[in-house]
C-alpha cells in the first residue's frame, strides 16, 4: 500500500507529537521489548495489582457517599429491623448506600471481595516467591517491600471494615483497643491518643477514615510502584529449562504478546471479583446491627487475614495475667497479639539475608529453584504456613465446633499442643516428600523413565523396561545447586589466633548442617555416563529375547 | 400501750419482732413482685392429667422418677410448667433418646394431643409458665425494630446476630432460631432449655418476647440483598469462598492465560 490510511496518519501524528515532548518513544522502545517468561505462577501478584485497582475504583465510588462521622442520627431508610433506632452517621450512610443507592450494594460488595482476593493474591504470590527462591540477591529489597504491602493490606482491611461502626467490626476494634492496652507500660497512654480519649468515642471513625482512603492507599500506591519498578530493573525471574540461564530471559515482549494477556487479565478479575460482587452477600451489616459496647454477637470473627491474631488470642491460656505493684500486666494478650506477629513476621522479613549468611552465597540468581531441590527452604515454608492456617482455624474454633459437632474446649486443648507439635510435624514430612522426589529425579536421570511394559525373560526374571529421558527433560532434573554444609573452620587460624567472629562463624556452621546435611545431590555427567553404559547393557539383553523391540531413544 | 412497753424486754420479744419483719416483708413482696406462676392456667381435664401421667411413666418417669422429681442428670419437672413440656416434647428433644451434651432437636415423638396431655399432667405437679397464647406469639403485632434491640443485647451473644446459631462450651451449642415456631422461642425465653437463661418477664415483657418473634421471622422471611447468603455465619464463609473459590477460578484463568502461547 503506498498511501497511508487516515487512522495511521493520526496515530503517527499523535505519536511524533508526544515523542518531541516527553521522549515517548524511548520509554515506549524500552517497555514494549521487556520480555516476560510464561508462566501462571507469574499472575499471582498480577491478580493482586489488578485487585489493588479495583479497591481504588470501587472505594471511590463509596467515598461519595460514606459519611465518615461517629455523630448520632435516627435510622429512617427503609429497612425495618433498625427503624428509628439511634445509630452513628458512618453506619446510617452506609445503610443508605447499601439500600437507597443504586449500585451502591453492588459496589460494596465488590470492594469487599476485591480485598479479601487482594490479601489471598498477595499471599499466594508470597508463597510463589518464597517457595521459588525468586527473594534471593538481587531482589531481598523487593521481598522486603512485599512483606510491608502485606502487612499494610491488612491494616488497611481492618481500618476499612472498623469504620463502618457496626456491631461486628466494634466487637473487633475492642479487640483492637485490648491489645494496645496489653502493651506494657504504654498502653492505656497509646489507647488514650488513638482513640481520642475514652473507648470508642468518636474520633476513631474520621481518624479510620483518613488512613484509610488517604494515608496507608498512598505508601502502599508508593510501594507497589517501587516494587514494579524494580521487578523492571531486575527482570523477571524464570523457571530452569533449555536455553534459559542466569544471564537472559525466555519469553514474549511485553508488546503486543503481555499488553494483550496482562490487559485481559485485568478485565478477568475484575469480572470474577463483580461475580463474587453480585453472587455472595459480603459483610451484612445491617444484621449486625449499630455499634455499641454493651452487646456482642455469637460468632464474632475479623476478616480471614485477621483470624490468625484472633486464633492466637483464643488459644491463649488466660492464667498468665498478673498483677505488680498494684498495676495489671496482660501476657495473656500481649503475646498472642504482639509478640507471636512479630516472632512471625521478623524471620520472614529477614529471611533472604539469613538464607545468604548461611550458604554463603553472594551470586546473583535469576533462575527459580524448584521447591524440592531446595528441601529444607520448602519445609520451614510448609512449617510457617501449618502454623499460620492452625492459628486461623482457631480463629474460627466456635464455627469449626458448631458444625463439625466438636466441643470447642477439645478444639481449643488440641491447638494449644498442636501449634507447636504440628509445624514441626509438617517440615519433616515436607522435608521428607522433597528429598523423596529429588531421588526420584535422581533415579529417572540415571535409568530412565518408567514405560509400564513389564517382560518376562525365559528364565523367569521379569523387569520393566525404562526409556531414557530427553536432553530437554534431563536437563530439568539436573540443572540445580544442591549446597553442602559449611566445612568447620578450627577455631584459630594458621598464626594460632582465635579466629574472629568465631563463635559466629559455629553458629553458621550449625545452621549449614541443619539445612544441608540431608541432601541429593544432582546427577554428574560421570555417573550419568557409566549409568548409561549400564543401561545399554540391559536393553541389549532385553533385545535378545523375543519380544517386541524397543526404542532405546539414542 | 403499758402492757406492750412492760413487756418490751420480754425474752422473746425479739423473736417476735423477727417473725413479724420477715411475715411483712414476705407479704410486700408478693403483692408487689407479680408472680412467675400465675400463667398456669390449666383448663385441662381431669382426663387429659391422667393420660398424661400414663404418658409420663412410660416416657419420661425413667429419668426423671416415677414421682418427677428428677434423678442424677434428669431435673425435677415439678413447677418446670406446661410451657416447658410443650417446647421439649414438641420440638422432639424429649423423651431424650441418647445422652450427651445437650438435647438436640429431633423427631418428634408424641402426638399432639399427648403432648399436651402430658404437658397437662407436669402443670399439675406444680404452677409454671404456661403455653402462650396465639395473641401473644403474632409477629404482625410486635414491633420488629424493639426487637431487634432486644434480640441484639440478650440473644445474639449465643446465637448468632442472624440467629444463626453459636458455639457454648464442651460441645453445647445455642442452636440456629432460622426455623423456629414463635410457640417455641416464646416458651424457650420463659422456661430455660438446656444451657439457656431463663427469660422472664421482668427481665423481658410479654411485649417485648412477641417483638423479638416479630424480629426473627422477619429476618428469617427477608430474602438476602447481597447475593447468597452463606449462613448467614459472617467472615469464617466468606473468607473461605475468598479462599475456595476466588483463587480456584483465578489460578484457573491464569494457567489458561499461562498455557495459551507457550
Amino acid at each position: 500500500m503506498s498511501t497511508t490510511s487516515p487512522l495511521e496518519k493520526a496515530g503517527a501524528t499523535t505519536g511524533n507529537w508526544l515523542d518531541e515532548r516527553v521522549g515517548a518513544s524511548k520509554v515506549v522502545k524500552g517497555f514494549s521489548r521487556k520480555i516476560f517468561p510464561d508462566h501462571w505462577s507469574f499472575m499471582l501478584g498480577e491478580v493482586a495489582l489488578y485487585s489493588f485497582v479495583i479497591l481504588l475504583l470501587s472505594g471511590t465510588f463509596l467515598t461519595f457517599w460514606f459519611v465518615p462521622s461517629a455523630g448520632e442520627t435516627t435510622y429512617t431508610g427503609p429497612y425495618a429491623p433498625l427503624a428509628g433506632q439511634h445509630v452513628s452517621e458512618a453506619f446510617n450512610s452506609t445503610l443508605h448506600l447499601s439500600f437507597e443507592v443504586r449500585g451502591g450494594l453492588l459496589m460494596r460488595q465488590i470492594h469487599h471481595w476485591a480485598a479479601l482476593v487482594f490479601v489471598v493474591s498477595i499471599i499466594v504470590h508470597m508463597f510463589r516467591i518464597f517457595f521459588t527462591g525468586a527473594f534471593r540477591k538481587p531482589r531481598e529489597l523487593n521481598w522486603v517491600i512485599g512483606m510491608l504491602l502485606a502487612i499494610l493490606a491488612l491494616i488497611e482491611g481492618f481500618l476499612g471494615y472498623s469504620m463502618i461502626d457496626d456491631l461486628l467490626s466494634g466487637n473487633g476494634l475492642r479487640i483492637a483497643q485490648a491489645i494496645v492496652l496489653g502493651i506494657p507500660v504504654v498502653g492505656s497512654y497509646v489507647s488514650f491518643f488513638l482513640f481520642g480519649g475514652e473507648f470508642p468515642g468518636e474520633a476513631f471513625v474520621p481518624r479510620f477514615f483518613v488512613l484509610h482512603v488517604l494515608l496507608i492507599p498512598a505508601i502502599m500506591l508508593m510501594l507497589i510502584t517501587i516494587h514494579l519498578i524494580l521487578v523492571v530493573v531486575h527482570k523477571h525471574t524464570q523457571y530452569p529449562g533449555p536455553g534459559r540461564t542466569n544471564n537472559n530471559v525466555v519469553g514474549f515482549p511485553l508488546f503486543p504478546i503481555y499488553t494483550a494477556k496482562a490487559g485481559g487479565f485485568f478485565f478477568i478479575v475484575f469480572g470474577v471479583i463483580a461475580l463474587m460482587g453480585a453472587l455472595f452477600q459480603i459483610n451484612p451489616v445491617w444484621i449486625y446491627g449499630p455499634y455499641d459496647p454493651s452487646p456482642i454477637g455469637a460468632g464474632a470473627q475479623p476478616d480471614f487475614y485477621m483470624g490468625f491474631l484472633d486464633g492466637a488470642v483464643r488459644i491463649m491460656p488466660g492464667f498468665v495475667e498478673f498483677e505488680i505493684f498494684g498495676h495489671t500486666v496482660s501476657p495473656n494478650i500481649f503475646i498472642p497479639t504482639l509478640v507471636v506477629p512479630g516472632l512471625m513476621v521478623t524471620p520472614a522479613l529477614l529471611y533472604p539475608w539469613i538464607e545468604q549468611w548461611i550458604t554463603g552465597d553472594k551470586r546473583e540468581h535469576h533462575l527459580l529453584d524448584r521447591p524440592r531441590n531446595a528441601p529444607t527452604r520448602t519445609a520451614l515454608g510448609v512449617m510457617a504456613i501449618t502454623l499460620y492456617v492452625l492459628l486461623w482455624i482457631s480463629g474460627g474454633n466456635d464455627i469449626v465446633a458448631t458444625h463439625l459437632h466438636l466441643s470447642i474446649n477439645d478444639i481449643t486443648y488440641f491447638m494449644r499442643v498442636g501449634v507447636f507439635v504440628l509445624p514441626a510435624l509438617a517440615y519433616v514430612i515436607t522435608k521428607r516428600i522433597c528429598i523423596g522426589l529429588q531421588r526420584k529425579d535422581r533415579e529417572k536421570v540415571l535409568h530412565g523413565r518408567e514405560t509400564g511394559r513389564v517382560f518376562r525373560t525365559e528364565e523367569g526374571e521379569v523387569f520393566e523396561l525404562h526409556a531414557p529421558l530427553s536432553a530437554h527433560d534431563r536437563w530439568l532434573l539436573v540443572g540445580f545447586d544442591a549446597p553442602e554444609p559449611a566445612q568447620a573452620l578450627s577455631a584459630t587460624d594458621a598464626a594460632g589466633v582465635r579466629r574472629p567472629g568465631g563463635r559466629l562463624e559455629k553458629l553458621r556452621q550449625k545452621i549449614s548442617k541443619f539445612y544441608f546435611e540431608d541432601r541429593v545431590a544432582p546427577v554428574t555427567p560421570a555417573e550419568l555416563a557409566s549409568a548409561h553404559h549400564h543401561g545399554d547393557h540391559e536393553e541389549v539383553t532385553a533385545g535378545e529375547g523375543s519380544k517386541p523391540a524397543v526404542g532405546s531413544g539414542h | 400501750m403499758s402492757a406492750l412497753a412492760a413487756r418490751r424486754r420480754h425474752p422473746l420479744a425479739t423473736a417476735l419482732i423477727v417473725v413479724l419483719g420477715l411475715l411483712v416483708t414476705g407479704v410486700a413482696y408478693a403483692a408487689v413482685m407479680p408472680s412467675t406462676a400465675d400463667a398456669s392456667t390449666s383448663t385441662a381435664s381431669a382426663d387429659d392429667i391422667e393420660e398424661g401421667r400414663k404418658l409420663f411413666l412410660a416416657n419420661c418417669s425413667t429419668c426423671h422418677g416415677i414421682d418427677a422429681e428428677g434423678r442424677n442428670e434428669a431435673p425435677s419437672l415439678i413447677g418446670v410448667g406446661a410451657a416447658s413440656v410443650d417446647f421439649q416434647v414438641g420440638t422432639g428433644r424429649m423423651p431424650l433418646a441418647m445422652s450427651g451434651p445437650q438435647a438436640p432437636e429431633a423427631p418428634v415423638r408424641l402426638s399432639d394431643e399427648q403432648t399436651s396431655q402430658l404437658s397437662a399432667y407436669v402443670a399439675s405437679l406444680g404452677a409454671g409458665p404456661a403455653i402462650p397464647s396465639e395473641e401473644a406469639i403474632d409477629p404482625a403485632q410486635g414491633d420488629v425494630s424493639k426487637g431487634a434491640m432486644v434480640f441484639r443485647t440478650n440473644c445474639a451473644m449465643c446465637h448468632n446476630a442472624a440467629g444463626s446459631r453459636g458455639a457454648l462450651t464442651r460441645g453445647k451449642f445455642a442452636p440456629p432460631l432460622t426455623d423456629v415456631e414463635p410457640k417455641y422461642i416464646y416458651e424457650a425465653m420463659v422456661t430455660g432449655p438446656q444451657s439457656m437463661p431463663v427469660f422472664p418477664d421482668q427481665t423481658i415483657t410479654p411485649d417485648q418476647k412477641r417483638d423479638v418473634i416479630a424480629f426473627l421471622s422477619t429476618i428469617n422471611e427477608a430474602p438476602d440483598p447481597g447475593g447468597m447468603s452463606l449462613g448467614r455465619l459472617g467472615p469464617v464463609t466468606e473468607g473461605l469462598v475468598a479462599w475456595v473459590l476466588g483463587l480456584t477460578v483465578l489460578i484457573g484463568f491464569a494457567v489458561w492465560l499461562g498455557a495459551k502461547s507457550s
